[in-house]
């Protein structure tokens, strides 16, 4: 039986970029991904799982990174916002909430992008409803949410 | 947000998940972490020891037994509930409210174990699984045991699950005909359940659940006795539900008084029965 632990070595893939790093048990998979791997990218709101800016993909699934701890990744291949954009050149989906003014503050933002690419991942073309639902976790009090679901459309084409 | 120092260990298999909660006092199972986590950075939940069941994978698999029971393991999540065809054949109902809980990021990572173990009395599962007649597997370092919903829910934040012990599935009878409702009234459109009701119809024989009413769900069983002659039309339907609110001492709080959720449980217990007897095959 293995002897609890205050902090574990931690070994994860974050954008394709294998980490190692020992963690205290209590730190929030958030706070190690902007404060230890200083990829601020991924924005702490509400710190209450309700706002959903903190949102990155954890095995290709959308989390809230504010409700999980580092130790709980150990193993996990994470993507952040800066993942999407890593070669320098924006995403069809990035690209599209430039266009559609998808963004005032910039706040949810990253948290927008990481939910609307975990459901053009699975859901290609998704309708007004789809985009909806997948982005009921994440919350903007700048733009009504009229533009970023119109962007996130878009990219499949069914606008 | 900065939690208090806690210690942490994640087993490779059950026995020894089971080992580490019975050896060291104040540990607790953590499962998805959606309510644990926050809890904890709340100060709410203050657990000396958590124990990671993230390795095992026996707790993420959903199936049948050998009796045709659906049985679905602790870690498995409210996302795989939805995708999962053995749900979808056996007993729809459970992917259906389940992707009513929260949103996509806490579907993602929420899990069964998790939403009963909390027992928290605004939770979807708990009543749910009560009308389900769903039974639920404890195990521990004398082996396991089956407990039903009655016996599983002791109270807010508590169940049979006692100190040392271990949900390992959750175990739902195949509907085989039968006809599966669940409505309520919720703090915006997929938020907290203000009160929420469930119903299973089979033939002549109705179960009826209420959620958020006291602290545990609670089984309408007059309601039950009054539909036994297998009629359910609108008005037999209401007439039966007459006095469910009167037998209940809900809490009042800012989301309603109690007065309000009496009148709620019988309007939700009334919708559910309608749905689950309309879905009857």
């Amino acid at each position: 039986m293995a002897a609890p632990v205050t902090s574990r070595t931690v070994t994860l893939e974050i954008n394709g970029e294998q980490v190692e790093l020992e963690v205290p048990v209590r730190r929030l998979l958030v706070h190690f991904i902007r404060d230890d791997l200083g990829l601020t990218g991924t924005h702490i709101g509400c710190d209450t799982g309700n706002c959903g800016a903190c949102t990155v993909h954890v095995d290709g699934e959308a989390v809230k990174s504010c409700m999980m701890l580092a130790v709980q990744a150990d193993g996990a291949k994470i993507s952040t916002v800066e993942g999407l954009a890593a070669d320098g050149e924006l995403t069809a989906l990035q690209r599209s909430f430039n266009e559609h003014h998808a963004l005032q503050c910039g706040y949810c933002t990253p948290g927008m992008l990481m939910s609307a690419t975990a459901l053009l991942a699975r859901n290609p073309h998704p309708l007004e409803e789809d985009v909806r639902v997948a982005i009921q976790g994440n919350i903007c009090r700048c733009t009504g949410y009229v533009n970023i679901v119109e962007a996130v459309v878009a990219v499949g084409g069914n606008a | 947000m900065l939690l208090r120092e806690v210690e942490y260990a994640r087993p490779a298999t059950i026995e020894e998940a089971i080992s580490v909660l019975a050896a060291y006092e104040g540990a607790r199972p953590l499962a998805g972490g959606q309510t644990l986590v926050n809890v904890m950075k709340a100060r709410a939940a203050a657990p000396d020891v958590l124990v990671d069941l993230a390795d095992l994978d026996e707790l993420r698999t959903i199936g049948f037994s050998a009796e045709g029971m659906l049985e679905i393991g602790a870690m498995v999540t409210y996302a795989q509930l939805m995708g999962s065809s053995e749900v979808d054949v056996a007993r729809a109902i459970l992917a259906e409210v389940a992707a009513t809980i929260g949103d996509v990021q806490v579907r993602n990572r929420g899990t069964v174990g998790g939403n009963v173990c909390v027992s928290d009395p605004t939770n979807h599962l708990p009543v749910l699984l009560a009308a389900l007649d769903a039974t639920f597997t404890i195990r521990g370092q004398r082996g396991e045991r089956s407990v039903s919903a009655d016996e599983f829910f002791l109270g807010v934040y508590m169940t049979a699950v006692g100190e040392g012990e271990l949900l390992t599935k959750v175990n739902v009878p195949p509907s085989a005909g039968a006809g599966d409702g669940f409505a309520g009234l919720t703090i915006g459109v997929h938020g907290t359940y203000v009160v929420n009701a469930a119903a299973t119809v089979f033939g002549d024989m109705a179960r009826v659940a209420i959620g958020c009413v006291a602290a545990s769900p609670v089984r309408a069983t007059t309601m039950e006795e009054r539909l036994a002659g297998g009629d359910y039309s609108d008005d037999t339907v209401r007439a039966a539900a007459e006095g469910l609110g009167a037998s209940l001492d809900p809490p009042s709080d800012v989301h309603g008084s109690g007065e309000y959720r009496r009148h709620l449980a019988e309007v939700s217990a009334v919708r559910a029965v309608l749905q689950a007897a309309a879905r009857r095959k």
